[in-house]
């Protein structure tokens, strides 16, 4: 099964109480999802140059600022940290692909989480509302986030095997459904140089999206392309730095819901997950088209 | 009557539902159902249920006698299994809208997604917009309407169910073909066109039924199954 929940404010009026209004959203998923849940949350952007690592220790009192003053040396950048639960937000002038180096040689035990300027996420096994929780989502603010509710079957009930999936900058997937031909594609994928951290069919759809986004296309041609190349049941819902998308595979049998009003466009496995967000009663209301592709985004800046 | 779902479960509504019978009349109005899965499932008595606003999964399932109208969409499985009565949609309805209904009649003001009327086995189903595809999947019997277009391969493998379709039909499944309108066609086209409340012509409907090549096994055609 799995519940997937998206949010995209329009109104920046709302970034405020983006994690007020979504938390009700992934909650109301759980009956979809209780294994373990996730987000990926975008805003308070860092500046062109610098990124945002997150990262999560199975130790809640983890030494991050030891971490961070490392990081200081090696990268001879200014860093800064949020603590959050056991999860920490490192801020800091350096390429994405070497701060993952950095923590893989130095650092095995720490997961990382996402990178990017925007993003990031949490994850974690447990009921929706423990992990809502656990990380204040409620007080979070933002422009846009996508969650996920799992019920495992193809991986492991573990943080890892937990969506949303990461591979590229900013780019994070959450899938409901299960893909056919994971293996061979993680395979061909691996030769074009993209990394994976699980066995998880659902980690192969989102690097396959960061190859197609890497070789030039648009969010829109990538998920194109997705429909040829994906052999499987999906309903997705990505996030980028500015945009948010959502595609169902052509046989449409994971559900969907998308609700858009002038304040913000919410996609939800069920319209329970909508019933509590503002003037919902006056959004247009529809079930995504099977093999469609949808897209909402900001100007790139 | 009024069940507001805020402060009653569905348990207890769909309960209190069960316990009317053919001696209950009346009206059951439904607040606040709020995307719920199962509303008004099971019921057997010559009730009016107004559900006043969207419905998840499976609402009106197996219902007898009742009129059950919902204000709103409705999630997958709308009227499944429905025995006799009439289940009115106001708004959309998610995939699978009337599968395996035996009898009564489905209405849907808005458009059914993929799947409506799977497996119908006797009931009738008018669809004011248009439905998605695999429609009447394997419909044995009963009469499915719509005003709008259909999705592809409507009605593949389809059995003794008719099909009128308004619109286009981005293509039919295996063993569905167009069929002659004749004048009896004409007529209860026309009568359901009336009890659903749809103004239009039945002349300007194309009715699809069973080629029935597909009944027996054919060695010649087992590409085809």
């Amino acid at each position: 099964m799995c519940g997937i929940v998206g949010l995209y404010l329009k109104n920046p009026d709302l970034e405020s109480s983006l994690g007020a209004l979504f938390a009700p959203m992934l909650v109301a998923m759980s009956d979809r999802g209780p294994d373990s849940a996730g987000f990926a949350i975008y805003g308070n952007e860092v500046d062109r140059g610098r990124i945002k690592v997150t990262c999560m220790h199975e130790d809640a009192a983890h030494d991050w600022d030891g971490i961070a003053r490392e990081l200081q040396v090696s990268f001879e950048s200014n860093v800064s940290v949020s603590r959050n639960a056991n999860a920490a937000v490192l801020r800091l002038a350096a390429e994405a692909d070497e701060v993952r180096g950095f923590f893989a040689e130095n650092h095995p035990d720490v997961s990382v989480m996402s990178v990017g300027r925007s993003i990031e996420i949490l994850k974690e096994t447990g009921l929706p509302e423990a992990i809502a929780e656990r990380f204040k989502l409620p007080d979070m603010t933002g422009s846009h986030i996508i969650g996920h509710t799992r019920m495992a079957t193809e991986s492991a009930v573990t943080t890892e095997g937990s969506h949303p999936f990461s591979t590229g900058l900013d780019l994070c997937l959450v899938h409901n459904g299960s893909l056919s031909n994971h293996n061979r594609l993680r395979e061909n994928l691996k030769r074009e140089g993209i990394q994976f951290e699980t066995d998880n069919d659902s980690e192969v759809a989102a690097g396959y999206l960061e190859w197609r986004l890497r070789e030039g296309d648009s969010l829109e041609d990538a998920l194109e392309h997705a429909l040829e190349h994906l052999d499987g049941f999906f309903t997705f819902a990505i996030g980028t730095r500015r945009g948010f998308a959502v595609l169902r595979d052509p046989i449409a049998c994971k559900p969907a819901v998308l609700a858009e009003t002038d304040d913000y466009v919410a996609m939800a496995s069920e319209y329970r997950a909508l019933a509590g967000l503002p003037r919902i009663q006056n959004a247009r209301l529809w079930e995504p088209e099977p093999g469609k592709v949808y897209t909402w985004g900001r100007n790139a800046g | 009557m009024d069940f507001d779902l805020k402060t009653v479960s569905v348990r207890d509504l769909n309960q209190a539902l069960h316990d009317m019978d053919e001696t209950t009349t009346g009206e059951v109005t439904v607040l606040n159902p709020d995307g719920c899965h199962a509303l008004a499932c099971g019921i057997d008595a010559p009730i009016n249920v107004n559900i006043k606003g969207h419905a998840g999964y499976y609402c009106s399932g197996m219902n007898k006698q009742a009129r059950v109208t919902i204000y709103g969409n409705v999630g997958v499985g709308v009227a499944e299994n429905m025995m006799s009565g009439t289940v009115r949609v106001k708004g959309n309805a998610s995939q699978s809208a009337g599968a395996t209904a035996h009898g009564g009649i489905l209405v849907i003001e808005g458009d059914a997604a993929a799947r409506c009327g799977v497996s119908l086995k006797g009931a009738d189903i008018v669809v004011k917009g248009s439905i998605g595809h695999m429609s009447a999947f394997m419909a044995q019997a009963g009469r499915i309407v719509v005003c709008g277009d259909a999705g592809a391969d409507l009605g593949d493998s389809l059995y003794e169910a008719r099909i009128y379709v308004k619109g286009k039909v981005a293509s039919l499944g295996s063993d569905c073909v167009a069929k002659e309108m004749c004048n009896e066609h004409l007529a209860e086209l026309k009568g359901l066109l009336e009890v659903a409340g749809a103004d239009a012509d039945p002349a300007a409907f194309t009715r699809y039924g069973s080629a029935r090549e597909l009944y027996n096994f054919k060695i010649d055609k087992s590409s085809a199954y």
